[in-house]
Formats: C-alpha cells, sequence, structure tokens
C-alpha cells in the first residue's frame, strides 16, 4: 500500500445539507473560540456520511469553513483510515482480521464474503453495492471474529453466520447488531458466574466526615513534621 | 473469585438500564456534591491511597498524576481528556463501560475535573465506537438535563461542561499527546517530551489525560473508600481490573476481578478453560498485544498484576489476555501483530516508521521459515534498535512482541529455517 | 543558568537552552537531520540521541532543556550505537543512487553515514519507492529519497508563509506533498532545496549542472532588489552556475529570494559583449576608440545644460560615483538616481533609509504599510515581518490594493486620504500606532513614485511625528526601496544638483530637444519612447530597453563580475566581490567612467578602485563604515501639498522580471508563466 491517495474522479463541488449544515455548527462549538480547527475529524465524517465518501470539494470546503488550509485538512483525511478517500458500496463491510479475530476465524469470515459476494480485501462489487475491507483491531475482541458493517458490530460470526448476513443485506434488511450467537454483549457464554446478584442492593458507602477527620489530622501532623527539623 | 458486592461495573454485560435512572438505581450519583464537598486536596489523596495505577497500560498511579496538576487556576483553563481510543489488539473493555456503565464514567469526569480544577473535558472516543458514542451522548445529556453536570455541577457551584470526540482510526491516538493532538484536528502525531501535559497540554493548556477505566473507577473509590479498594489484590497492584480473555479459549469475555489474580486461574474460572485444556496451551499475551507473549510454563503460576507480569519480561498493559493454544501458528500470531504496529505507525519518527515495516516484513518471511540463522539475531537487534528510541511508546510496543517471541520460542523459529531451507534443497534435488 | 557536563566539559547556559545548543557551545557537533536553529523543533529523525546519565533512554538532545547538574554523553557507547541504529533505518529505504543525485557531496545523510554508517546492508527487502511531485520550476524532487524530516514543510508553513506543502499518509507511507498538483506559490521556495538534508529536494534550473567541488565560490550581495541578502556565488570556468544564501543575521538570517537565486542564468544571455556604435540607424559593432570618439564628437564643446545622467536600479557606488564626476566636470547638473521618479529627499538620510533596520523588525509591535507590497519587493523583509507577526500582538494595516501577504493584514483602504485621517488621529489605526511601544510605518515606491510622492512622504513624516514612531532609541520610519543602488545614490549624491533637472525633467527635456545628450547608466526602467531625438548612450550589461534606444553602448559588468558597494534599503553599505569576468570586451563600470573622462579631456582623478573608494568616502561618509548601519538624523523633510485620490499601484507588477537580468532569464520566463500568467491556479480538474 502506498499512501492513500484520493481518487481519480471528483465530483465538481461540495456543500453541507441543511441538516449536516446544522450538526457541524453544533460541533464547531464544542470547542473554545479559535478552535475551530478541533471539528476538522468531526466534519470530514459528516462529510462521509453524506456523501460516502470523503471527496476532494468537502476537503477544500471543510478547509474553508474551519479556517484551515486544505494541506492540513488533506494530511488528516489521509491519517485517519476511517475516512474513505473512494467511493465505497453501500454495504460496507470490515473485517477485522487482527490477532484475536484471526485465532477465531476471521479467515471464514473472509471466505464467505469472497464466496458470498466474489470479493476481497479492497475490492467493491461492480453494482457498487457492497465493499470490503480488512480493517485493525475494531475493540470487541473477546467478541471475535468481528466485522464492522455500517456503524454496527456483528460479532462471534463464522462462516455460515457471515453467510447469512449478506443474504439479509442483499435482501434490503437491517440484520440485528451484536452476539451472532445469542450472548449478553461479552458475558461468557452459557450459565453466568459473575453478576449473578441485584446490582441495586445498596453499596457500603465511607463515613466522610470521619474520613475528613481523618485527613485534616494527617495533614495537620505532616506539616508539624515538616516544620520540626527547622524549629 | 471477586464477590460481586466488590465488583465496580455491575452492568459490564448490559443486563440492565445503562440509563441515568438505571445507573442511580445501582448507585451511581449517590452523593457526588458530598464527595465534591470535601475538597480538592482530599479527592486526590484518597485517590493516591487508593494505589489506583492507571488503567490504560502503563500502569501510572492515577492519584498522583492528578497531583502533577497546577494548584491554581489561571487564564489558561484546565482540561481532563478521557483517552476512550480504545484500540490495542485483545482489550475491549472500555466499549462496554461506554455503551452499559456511561453514567460511571461521567460522574468520575466530574469528581477528577474538580480535583484538578478543570471545568471542561473532553472524552477522545475511537471513531469506530458509533454506537457506543451515541449511547455516551444519551447519557451526557440526560446528565446535562438533571443538573448532574453544567454550570452548577450537582448544585456544587462547580461549572462543568463534558463535551464527546469522536475519532477516525488511529490507534496511534491511543497515545496521550497525539490523542491531544487529534482534538486539535491535526494527525494524531505524539509530541515531545517535555513539556508533560500537566504543564502544556490541550490547546496549550495544563492536561490530564486518563483511561476510562480509571476515571469510571474514581466515583466508587471515593463513596466506599481507599482502603476498600486498597484492600482488593497486592500491595502496589491493588483493586479490581476489567480482564479480557480472547483467542483459544472456551468462553471468551470480559470480566471484573481481583487484581493479582493467578492467570491460569482467570482463564478457568471465567473464560471456560483453554480449549482442549490447559494442557493444551500454548502461550498468552497477557497484557494486550504491545506485552511479550508468555510461555505455558510461566502461565502456569504467573498472576496478573503489574508487577507479577514485569518480573517475567511481560506487562499488565490493559489485561488483554490472548489465548494461543497448540493449534495457533505463534509465529504467525507475532507476525500478525507486527503487521499491526506497521499499520498503525505514525510515521514521524525515523525508528518506527522505518523499523516497523522492517520487521513485519522479516517475520512474514519467518512464519514461512524463508530466513537464515543468522537473521533471527538481525531481527532482535533490530527490536533493540527501534526500543527507547522513538518519540513515544509505540516503538517499544512493537519491538516487545517479536522480543518475546525469540526469547520463548527461538528453537520453532529455527526449525522453521531449517524445514524450508530442507525443502528447497529437496526441491532442487 | 544551569551548569552541565557535555561530554566531560562543563557549561553553563541559559534555562530554556537545550542540550544541542549547549553542546555547540563547548563545540560538540550532534549530528541532526530535522532540526533547523530557524524553524520549530520536530525532533523526529532521532539522529541526535546523546546519552544523558540517570536517564533510562537515550534522549533527542535538540528537544530536551538542559537540566542543572544534567551529565550528557555524545560518543558514549550508548549514543552511538543508538545513533548507528537511526542511520540503518534512514538508509533502509533510501535509495543508493548517489552518483545520479544532485545533492552528492554536499549531502548531510551522506557525510553521516560515514560517521555512522555500517559498511553493508542487512536489509534484504524490497526498498520503498515514492512518486514525485510537482513543485513548479524551481523544484526538483526525487521523494524516494526523503528521509521525512519535515524541514521543508516547516518552512513553508511557518517562514515562507504559505501552507501549501504537507506530509500525507502516515507510517513508512507518509509522503511529503503539496497540495494536489498545486505549485509551490511562494517567493522564497528555493530555500526548501537548502534546507532538504538529501536530494529530495533540489535546484531545478541547475540540475546535473555540475558538482560542489568543481565550483568556484565568492561571497558576493544580491541586487535583485534593495534587501542586499548575502550571497555566495558558485561559478565555474567564466560562468556563473548557482546563487545560494549566506548568513547575516540582521540581513537575511539565512534565506534568499527565488529571484535572486535563479535568476542567474539570465547573466549568459543577450548580454552587451561589446561596445555598438549606431551608423545609419543601425547599431553596430565598434571597437572602444571608436564608440568613445562617437560620444566625445557629440559631447565636446555641447553646455552642461544640455547633458544629463540617469542611473539604474543595479548600478554599484563607484560607477555612480565615477559617473557624478564626469557629469559634474562637464557642467551638468542634470542627474538622477530614481528611475521611477520617485519623491526621495536626498538631504534628509532619514527620510529615504528603512530607518527600523530589518532586525528591528523583530522589535515592532505595530506596522503600517502605506503602497507597497512587501512580499514582492523585498520578500526576504517580508519574511522578517512575517516572523515578527507569529510571535503575536502585531497588528498589521495596510493603504494600497488588497493582496495577499503571508500574515494577517487589516486593509485599511487603497486611497491616500486615509493617510491624513491617520495623522490627525481620526482614523481608529492612529490609536494603534500610538498605544504600543515601538510603532512602524512602511512607505513603498507605490506611494512615493507618483506626481503627489512629496506630499505623501510629508503626511508619512507626520504621521511618525504624531504617532510616536520616532523616540529615544527607535526609529519607527521606514521606506522600502525596490532598487539595489537607489540608496547608494541617494548617499553619493546622484540627484539633480543645482538647477538641475530630475528624471521627469530630463525626460521631459529630451522630447522639446533640450537635452541633447542622455547618458543612462543601466537605466532600462524609464519610458525610452521619451528620449526624442536626444543622443543616448547607454552604459550596462544587457540588451535591454536601454540599448535598444541607445546610440551608443559601452558594454559593462554585472553584479557578479565586478567588485562594488551596495547599500540596502537600511543604509547598510555592503561589498560585492567579483566571481567572473565580464564577457567579451565588456568592463568593469567604473574604468568606462574613467577611461571615457579621459577621451573627452576630463580625466577623473583615480587611476584604480581604491583611489576611488578614498574619493567616495571623501564625498560620501556614510560609505566609510561597510556592514555598519548608521542611525540617521530625524527631522524636517517632505513638501506639505495636495494629495491625490489616485488608488496606490505596487511598483512590482511580475515579481520574477524586474531588471534586465531577470528579464533575460528563462527560468524567470518559466515562473512568469507559471505563478503570474496563471499556470499556479490550474486545478486538477482542469488537467
Amino acid at each position: 500500500m502506498s499512501a492513500r491517495d484520493l481518487a481519480k474522479e471528483q465530483p465538481a463541488s461540495f456543500a453541507f445539507n441543511a441538516e449536516y449544515l446544522a450538526l457541524a455548527k453544533k460541533v464547531i462549538a464544542k470547542y473554545p473560540a479559535g478552535r475551530q480547527a478541533s471539528a476538522v475529524i468531526p466534519l470530514l465524517d459528516y462529510a462521509q456520511r453524506q456523501e460516502g465518501w470523503v471527496t476532494r470539494p468537502a476537503i477544500e470546503a471543510i478547509g474553508a469553513m474551519l479556517d484551515m488550509a486544505a494541506i492540513r485538512v488533506l494530511e488528516v483525511a489521509t491519517f485517519y483510515t476511517m475516512f474513505n478517500l473512494s467511493p465505497v458500496g453501500k454495504t460496507h463491510i470490515q473485517v477485522c482480521t487482527s490477532l484475536s479475530c484471526a485465532l477465531r476465524g476471521s479467515g471464514e469470515v473472509m471466505k464467505a464474503c469472497k464466496d458470498k459476494l466474489g470479493l476481497g480485501a479492497g475490492d467493491i462489487t461492480p453494482d457498487k453495492a457492497f465493499s470490503l475491507i480488512e480493517v485493525e483491531c475494531a475493540g470487541a475482541c473477546v467478541n471475535a471474529p468481528v466485522a464492522q458493517i455500517g456503524d454496527d458490530y456483528f460479532e462471534d460470526l463464522d462462516y455460515a453466520s457471515t453467510a447469512k448476513l449478506i443474504d439479509a443485506f442483499k435482501r434490503g434488511e437491517k440484520p440485528k447488531h451484536g452476539s451472532m450467537i445469542g450472548r449478553d454483549a461479552s458475558a461468557p457464554a452459557g450459565e453466568a458466574i459473575t453478576l449473578t446478584e441485584d446490582p441495586t442492593k445498596p453499596i457500603p458507602k465511607q463515613d466522610l466526615a470521619a474520613a475528613k477527620a481523618a485527613f485534616e489530622k494527617a495533614k495537620a501532623e505532616a506539616a508539624a513534621k515538616a516544620a520540626a527539623p527547622k524549629a | 473469585m471477586l464477590a460481586d458486592k466488590d465488583r465496580i461495573f455491575t452492568n459490564l454485560y448490559g443486563r440492565h438500564d445503562w440509563r441515568l435512572k438505571g445507573a442511580r438505581a445501582r448507585g451511581d450519583w449517590d452523593g457526588t456534591k458530598e464527595l465534591m464537598a470535601m475538597g480538592q486536596d482530599w479527592i486526590i489523596d484518597e485517590m493516591k491511597r487508593s494505589g489506583l495505577r492507571g488503567r490504560g497500560g502503563a500502569g501510572f498511579p492515577t492519584g498522583l498524576k492528578w497531583s502533577f496538576m497546577p494548584k491554581q487556576e489561571s487564564d489558561r483553563p484546565h482540561y481532563l481528556v478521557v483517552n476512550a481510543d480504545e484500540g490495542e489488539p485483545g482489550t475491549c473493555k472500555d466499549r462496554d463501560m461506554l455503551r452499559f456503565d456511561p453514567h460511571k464514567l461521567i460522574e468520575g469526569c466530574l469528581l477528577a475535573s474538580f480535583a484538578m480544577r478543570a471545568h471542561a473535558c473532553y472524552i477522545y472516543i475511537r471513531g469506530e465506537f458509533y454506537n457506543e458514542a451515541s449511547n455516551l451522548q444519551v447519557a451526557i445529556d440526560e446528565a446535562y438535563d438533571a443538573g448532574l453536570v453544567g454550570d452548577n455541577a450537582c448544585g456544587s457551584g462547580w461549572k462543568f461542561d463534558i463535551y464527546l470526540h469522536r475519532g477516525a482510526g488511529a490507534y496511534i491516538c491511543g497515545e496521550e499527546t497525539a490523542l491531544i493532538e487529534s482534538i486539535e484536528g491535526k494527525k494524531g502525531q505524539p509530541r515531545l517530551k517535555p513539556p508533560f501535559p500537566a504543564g502544556v497540554g490541550l490547546y496549550g493548556c495544563p492536561t490530564t489525560v486518563n483511561n476510562v477505566e480509571s476515571i469510571a473507577v474514581a466515583p466508587t473509590i471515593l463513596r466506599r473508600g481507599a482502603s476498600w479498594f486498597a484492600g482488593i489484590g497486592r500491595p502496589n497492584n491493588t483493586g479490581t481490573k476489567v480482564f479480557c480473555i480472547s483467542g483459544n479459549v472456551n468462553k471468551p469475555c470480559n470480566v471484573e476481578d481481583a487484581m493479582g489474580i493467578p492467570l491460569k486461574e482467570l482463564i478457568e474460572k471465567h473464560a471456560g478453560g483453554v480449549r482442549g485444556g490447559w494442557d493444551n496451551l500454548q502461550g498468552i499475551i497477557p497484557g494486550g498485544a504491545s506485552v511479550p507473549i508468555l510461555p505455558k510454563s510461566i502461565c502456569d503460576t504467573v498472576l496478573m498484576d503489574f508487577d507479577s507480569l514485569r518480573d517475567v519480561k511481560s506487562g499488565l498493559g490493559t489485561a488483554a489476555v490472548m489465548v494461543m493454544d497448540k493449534s495457533a501458528d505463534v509465529v504467525a500470531c507475532i507476525s500478525r501483530l507486527s503487521d499491526f504496529y506497521k499499520h498503525e505507525s505514525c510515521g514521524q519518527c525515523t525508528p518506527c516508521r522505518e523499523g516497523c515495516g522492517w520487521l513485519a516484513r522479516v517475520m512474514r518471511r519467518m512464519v514461512k521459515g524463508d530466513a537464515t540463522l543468522a537473521e533471527i539475531d538481525t531481527l532482535e537487534q533490530v527490536t533493540y534498535q527501534i526500543e527507547g528510541h522513538t518519540i513515544c511508546a509505540l516503538g517499544d510496543a512493537a519491538a516487545w512482541p517479536v522480543q518475546g517471541l525469540i526469547r520463548h520460542f527461538r528453537p520453532e523459529l529455527e526449525r522453521r529455517i531449517r524445514d524450508y531451507r530442507d525443502a528447497k534443497t529437496r526441491a532442487a534435488a | 543558568m544551569p551548569k552541565l557536563t557535555i561530554d566531560g566539559m562543563a557549561v553553563e547556559v541559559p534555562a530554556n537552552a537545550t542540550i544541542l545548543q549547549a553542546a555547540e557551545q563547548v563545540g560538540v557537533e550532534i549530528p541532526r537531520f530535522c532540526y533547523h536553529e530557524r524553524l520549530s523543533i520536530a525532533g523526529n529523525c532521532r539522529m541526535c540521541l546523546v546519552d544523558v546519565e540517570k536517564s533510562p533512554k537515550p534522549v533527542a538532545s535538540c528537544a530536551m532543556p538542559v537540566a542543572e547538574g544534567m551529565v550528557v554523553h555524545t560518543r558514549s557507547d550508548r549514543a552511538n550505537k543508538a545513533r548507528a541504529g537511526v542511520m540503518e533505518f534512514l538508509l533502509i529505504n533510501h535509495p543508493l543512487d548517489c552518483p545520479i543525485c544532485d545533492q552528492g557531496g554536499e549531502c548531510d545523510l551522506q557525510d553521516q553515514a560515514m560517521a555512522y554508517g555500517a559498511d553493508r546492508g542487512r536489509f534484504h527487502e524490497n526498498k520503498r519507492a515514492v512518486k514525485d511531485k510537482e513543485l513548479g520550476p524551481l523544484v526538483a524532487t526525487s521523494m524516494t529519497r526523503c528521509i521525512h524530516c519535515t524541514r521543508c514543510v516547516r518552512f513553508a508553513t511557518e517562514v515562507a508563509g504559505v501552507p501549501e506543502l504537507g506530509a500525507v499518509g502516515r507510517g513508512e507511507n507518509m509522503e511529503i506533498t503539496n497540495y494536489l498538483e498545486n505549485m509551490l506559490t511562494s517567493e522564497l521556495s528555493g530555500n526548501v532545496v537548502d534546507l532538504c538534508p538529501v536530494g529530495a529536494l533540489t535546484n531545478k534550473p541547475y540540475a546535473f549542472g555540475g558538482r560542489p567541488w568543481e565550483l568556484r565560490k565568492t561571497e558576493s550581495i544580491d541586487v535583485m532588489d534593495a534587501v542586499g541578502t548575502n550571497i555566495r556565488v558558485d561559478a565555474r570556468e567564466q560562468k556563473v552556475m548557482r546563487v545560494l544564501p549566506r548568513i547575516h543575521e540582521d540581513v537575511n538570517e539565512e534565506w534568499l529570494a527565488d529571484k535572486s537565486r535563479q535568476a542567474c542564468d539570465g547573466l549568459s544571455n543577450q548580454r552587451l559583449d561589446r561596445p555598438y556604435v549606431r551608423k545609419n540607424g543601425k547599431l553596430t559593432e565598434a571597437t572602444w576608440p571608436e564608440a568613445f570618439a562617437a560620444i566625445t564628437a557629440k559631447v565636446r564643446g555641447l553646455p552642461g545644460s544640455k547633458i544629463a545622467a540617469i542611473a539604474g536600479d543595479l548600478c554599484d557606488a563607484e560607477s555612480m560615483f565615477a559617473l557624478k564626476g564626469l557629469m559634474t566636470a562637464l557642467g551638468s547638473a542634470n542627474l538622477d538616481c530614481r528611475q521611477d521618479g520617485a519623491a526621495l529627499d536626498a538631504l534628509s538620510r532619514a527620510s529615504y533609509l528603512f530607518n527600523s533596520t530589518i532586525a528591528g523588525i523583530e522589535q515592532a509591535d505595530a506596522l503600517l504599510i502605506i503602497g507597497s507590497n512587501p512580499r514582492t519587493e523585498a520578500p526576504i523583509l517580508n519574511a522578517r515581518i512575517r516572523k515578527r507577526f507569529l510571535r503575536g500582538g502585531f497588528p498589521v494595516g495596510v493603504i494600497g490594493p488588497d493582496v495577499p501577504l503571508t500574515y494577517k493584514t487589516q486593509n485599511l483602504g487603497n486611497s491616500a486620504d486615509i493617510l491624513s485621517q491617520i495623522a490627525s488621529g481620526a482614523h481608529a489605526f492612529a490609536a494603534t500606532l500610538k498605544n504600543v511601544k515601538k510603532p512602524m510605518l512602511i512607505v513603498g515606491q507605490g506611494a512615493l513614485a507618483r506626481a503627489d510622492g512629496a506630499a505623501i512622504l510629508s503626511v508619512a513624516r507626520e504621521i511618525a511625528d504624531a504617532c510616536g514612531l520616532v523616540k529615544d532609541g527607535w526609529n519607527g520610519f521606514n521606506v522600502l526601496h525596490t532598487a539595489a543602488a537607489r540608496v547608494g545614490g541617494l548617499d553619493l549624491g546622484f540627484v539633480p544638483g543645482t538647477g538641475g533637472k530630475d528624471v521627469r525633467g530630463i525626460l521631459d527635456g529630451a522630447g522639446k530637444g533640450e537635452i541633447e545628450v542622455v547618458y543612462l547608466l543601466g537605466a532600462d526602467e524609464i519610458d525610452t519612447n521619451k528620449l526624442g531625438k536626444a543622443f543616448v548612450i547607454y552604459q550596462g550589461h544587457h540588451g535591454d530597453r536601454g540599448a535598444h534606444r541607445a546610440d551608443v553602448i559601452l558594454p559593462g559588468a554585472a553584479y557578479t563580475e565586478k567588485d562594488g558597494l551596495y547599500v540596502n534599503t537600511e543604509g547598510r553599505v555592503q561589498q560585492a566581490l567579483r566571481a567572473v569576468f565580464p564577457p567579451g570586451q565588456a568592463r568593469e563600470d567604473w574604468t568606462i567612467v574613467r577611461a571615457l573622462s579621459e577621451s573627452l579631456g576630463k580625466t577623473l582623478p583615480y587611476d584604480n578602485l581604491a583611489q576611488l573608494r578614498a574619493a567616495l568616502r571623501d564625498a560620501a561618509p556614510e560609505f566609510v563604515k561597510i556592514d555598519v548601519i548608521q542611525a540617521a538624523t530625524w527631522g524636517g523633510f517632505g513638501k506639505a501639498g495636495q494629495v491625490s485620490a489616485t488608488p496606490f499601484e505596487y511598483p512590482v507588477k511580475n515579481y520574477y522580471m524586474t531588471d534586465p537580468i531577470s528579464r533575460a532569464s528563462r527560468t524567470m520566463a518559466r515562473c512568469t508563466e507559471e505563478f503570474v500568467m496563471g499556470g499556479a491556479k490550474k486545478t486538477g480538474t482542469d488537467g
């Protein structure tokens, strides 16, 4: 892989639609005056959500909005790998192939994508419906292997469940995300051995008045000790 | 095994209501104002006495870190920045806290910010965690609506604003100064230190960056008392910890248990044991991708805490336990991690930029055995040429897994090289 | 002041110093690639790692502040090993193409590899290849050689003020690039070539032109603007191959503007290498005696009032002094060195100098620019303004057309009226100037070279007086010149004598036939159509406008071909040295005037340069001290009068072509095409 380049073919212009423009203004307001450049990642994200990918006119428009040189925006867009610098499929599948996922069969997930969609890593279907990339650790390692499709994590995958998922997306459905084997988030499969008690039982709290007194006493003693050698 | 009553993250698996009502029922936001009334010095002292060491990997004492912030407010505002850029392979603990216990984090942000005289906090969450960010934003909005944060947080008179900032796919942003750069709208390239963030951090102002877990446990520590927390685990390695157990185990999971739990017990009790039984174990990476792998002989007895793992030349890191049974190709596993670091190196400084690619390429050949025996030494020397010579710790992190492999699995590397050479000779003949 | 030990030597340095700076103080050189004293600290190359006792890891000395009691070893095993490791990493992806690399012989990487490189490689993988970038006509790229030190990025962003370079991508795929096919639009772009420690960015016009060890190096002074940039002229045999900057902290630091660097190919084109005499309307080759005879025939017996001389923008002081002497001997008071007709008052030195000095800009805390675009008129001085601007608290007001400078400005409008408003205190910017300790103004030739120039100069002085620009130890009144010869000419009085005519009067007189002989000493920027029927003597080095109109051409020497004194806009006298000989029969200029004087029977009283200079120093004491600025006495100058409502225009329309040398330069022609004619505006979608 060489440096991530912008796509050759670019649209002529970019402007945020009303919805994203409002969001952009809101996000810029999160940062102190004069620090509007902080909003560059969120704005690139909005541009990608609106257009499907980060276009060159978007980079320039965002630079103008945030009073940043275009090259600075380009640096950011090419540094962070979530920004797609060329168009991706309507259903963009990101399979984690990092160690925990690899140990639990991310290869099978990739194989299912190849078999069902004919896609290898970095490919897009001719109808632009699906695209596939391999990503580094998605941060859901105890639910490996995982794939992120759109914004959602699909976890505890295997060949069969991946194939089923793809079929569902092909049918235009929005399958339920989370564990494909039906466990609760990161809990061990099967019978629970921890967190079995009622979590609303009051927890024992320390006596703040006593704690304060002890703290003040220790402080006074430390101060006395510090003063002692001088005296 | 830790009792449920001593667990902090009582909604780790999302079985209960994560929103404000549910969080309050589980004891969050209980007496926050009174805790603040105890004063900044008390809070920091209590955190110091709890022995809490940073949960992001380096294990720096949290209370001590907080005490580095200037004691007076000035025209340069103070900031708390929460590092929720979880992405170290094997690690997925913050994710559960963000989506299922967001109020623990928000309350922790308020208390920590108050203690460090910060009126604003940014939570930097990795961009891929979209649904987690959505939950957290809902929780933040709830906290504002309930007056828990905002102009008069919890009625304490303290003005406190909390903002969520989403990243966009860069592991290096988990490094605290890279994270600060990223919030400022730049590439996530670590800064030179000194100056340290407590002096010159976000927007050039005093800043402390803490891991999600370090902040999220703070309210419970303050409520229950430092001595409660310090009573769990071992001296200098106190409290509870959320472990992530992934790889070749029967029931991969996240679980909160006491620091210092034996590695074997952790896996057998909580993760259903190694696939094929303990004797089928080949090796374990005990603390996320950055720490060296341990062979079974060490795993048999080692305890899961900072000092015990350091003593066996590995580390607790993020307490992400990655288990490899005998069916796993251990060289390929480490090679996969080398690829990770090559992909995630920011490219700023020479040893990491050039060295990570070198390691990854040689490791790929080592998987096949397409190398010479002398190259094992070269590979090891290259890791030492990277380690300690870079701006941030990513270079070290790239070096250690390879060092661990060579330290404990050198015969395996040599076997592959010989087999490959023999096969080639046979083919030629 | 912390005390520390470096390689066993004790040293005491200021508290904010770095280890690397402390080491330099005791003469210990630490290798570096990314560190540059005029750029922000990046700390990315890691070549400067040193061993600090009690530090668990080697420390980047370029970034680490010193501390009391620190014990540093720069040559210990640990330090050497760390550097050797970094060197190996830098080389694994660096091509082994030194034999065909223009940086060869002056390459930091090559030099350091001699000290820290291994004798063989251990890297058996494929090397990285990187696509080259298009940075325009001046900078060639070979990006595979790049070691990612980011000096060029920091220079463009910080010094040049054009944030167009960046490092995109990450990890080993990080690439230095400009923004998508756009060229580097800076008048200082050539400096990235000097900064690049390897052969990634090289001098494009000079590509494959020579090796550094083949070149003869002459330290000299640039004349492409009035800054007086210190340069080194590199020549091979009788050809100037390239021009590089020399360090002068108070003038150009270590930067060089693009025209000054790259117009040198113009020195070899369109040269006047023999005398010419117009015969039957056609310029024909002549010998020196023939040329002098033609002049003598015309001039002898002519009253001085019918003779005039105009000195051009590139003239050395000696030739102007000699010509003034000749004109005086001929009884003429019609002299002028202000081709553009600028209303500069030669009687008050403070009225025509950049009194704050260039380095003094850094002390100023507010600036008013009147009718000047420093970016094109003096890019180096403009960089100093930007340097001051970056420190913050530096409001800059501009009266003139709104053009992009490299710092934030407040355009106050484009009308001379605003000046009176500021002088009277009615304009808000008056308060901005008054409320700071060291306010300054720059008045440019765009304001002075017009009919109401004297009135404008006068009101500018009023502003200086009214807004406290001149006070103890500070003179904030500044004239920015565009011509290297101008201040020297004014200092030695190359202006009309009693009853004499100035440029306008001379042209006027020539048109009316009152002036019959006009001597153009390298004067090419006047409207030669106005010379009427006058007999024109052109002495100069290029076949430019003046030569085309000439009746006699006396071939002179360009600035690289003679020893000469120049006085920059600050009033700093500097000495240029001859790097090569003038071509053909061309001669050093003062000798031509001296020879002609003999032929005219008015022999000038000096036979060599030393005698001439002694006479010059007697006549104009400003020339006594080289490289010293004498503060000029502040006093009343300028003539109050009506200022016109005509908007200002900046004098430099095309930065790349302002004088006979740059007009003869192919490189400057290419720059004009790309940057001025709009080539640079091309976008990716156009192509």
